[in-house]
């Protein structure tokens, strides 16, 4: 029995290879943060990424993703943020332009629900990660939402004066939406 | 000059709390908004802010008092265009005290930085982000500021003259412990 299901696990994971492979329609995808300044939710989100993920909704397991952040393209709510939030003490763009996803594993949390677990890179950091999120398949199209904690110091992002949680909380919510073809 | 000459104690107490916190507030804007982005801004911003909402709702509460409480009467000797003048100023700061922290309040919605009272207590946006809408709402709360700023000065030096020159008593009526020094 245990055999069997192997081999059928096998075989609909070679199966679903071919309707793996996802494009992600980038304009219609979104990677949104909400931070929090003295308590105060500020939402900002990145206008550049790129993003190769490919899962099918019957074969979750299967599943594969690697995000790229372009950094530099931030929008952290205003316009003196956006300046600070390139510098040094945060995300310090000139040498870390990119921020990367890549995933090595998908699992099921069951009615709807998944998650990927993988590496997160952010100045020159690598840690592991997990980033729970849902598939709807919609109009031809496949929705993948979700949303994580990121804590920012783990990463060194917003050190020194800014390392003071009081002012600026060290978690930061992630809030992606992509839009599978 | 008899008590009843005077505010009550309420309307003296919320009068001196008020422009204490308006003289906290304002010095603390022009500051604040000249600091370049650091954690210290933000701190200052917020402080600024719960300043803002507590004037506010102290100067609603003072209001609906003073419409069940008449003020006192000025004195006799006053001419009919001070009798204006005073109650012309008097209107004006209620109006811009008011009317100060709610641009306030716009502009921070309209720039997208919600105002969380004391950090805990959201209040709710009533306009979305708007860049160019928090640009012309911070000038008009400037404006308004520089305005208050005109008639307090007026106001007090008012007082001061009333006090110090009139002679008439008038500032007893909002500071009662005058009112012994000051009896010939």
């Amino acid at each position: 029995m245990i055999r069997l299901l192997a081999i059928l696990s096998l075989l609909s994971s070679s199966f679903a290879y071919g309707a793996e492979l996802s494009a992600v329609q980038l304009n219609k995808s979104t990677i949104a943060f909400v931070s929090r300044q003295m308590n105060v939710p500020v939402e900002g989100i990145f206008k550049q990424f790129s993003a190769q993920i490919s899962i099918d909704p019957t074969k979750p397991e299967a599943g594969r993703a690697r995000i790229e952040i372009d950094l530099a393209s931030i929008d952290a709510g205003s316009t003196d943020a956006n300046d600070e939030v390139k510098g040094k003490s945060w995300f310090n763009t000139r040498e870390f332009p990119k921020a990367s996803f890549a995933s090595s594993e998908v699992k099921a949390l069951g009615s709807g629900r998944f998650e990927a677990l993988g590496k997160m890179t952010i100045k020159g950091k690598t840690l592991e990660s997990r980033a729970p999120f849902t598939l709807k398949q919609e109009k031809g199209v496949l929705i993948l939402d979700g949303t994580f904690p990121l804590k920012r110091l783990d990463f060194g992002i917003g050190s020194g004066l800014w390392s003071d949680t009081s002012v600026v909380a060290d978690e930061v919510q992630v809030k992606f939406h992509f839009v599978l073809k | 000059m008899t008590t009843s000459a005077r505010y009550t104690f309420t309307a003296i107490r919320l009068h001196w709390l008020i422009a204490f916190l308006i003289f906290a507030a304002f010095p603390l804007g022009l500051y604040m908004s000249d600091l370049e982005l650091s954690p210290l801004k933000l701190q200052l911003i917020s402080y600024h802010k719960w300043l803002g909402v507590t004037i506010f709702l102290l100067t609603v509460a003072r209001l609906a008092w003073r419409a069940k409480h008449t003020p006192p009467p000025l004195p006799e000797a006053m001419l009919a265009w001070q009798r204006t003048a005073t109650h012309s100023v008097h209107h004006l700061l209620y109006l811009l005290i008011i009317a100060i922290p709610l641009s306030g309040w716009l502009m921070s919605s309209a720039k997208g930085f919600q105002t969380v009272y004391f950090g805990v207590l959201p209040l709710p946006d009533l306009i979305g982000k708007d860049k160019a809408l928090g640009d012309i709402l911070k000038e008009v709360h400037e404006l308004l500021n520089y305005g208050m700023l005109g008639l307090v000065i007026a106001h007090v030096g008012a007082a001061l003259k009333h006090h110090f020159i009139d002679r008439d008593g008038i500032l007893a009526r909002m500071l009662p412990f005058l009112d012994k020094e000051n009896r010939p």
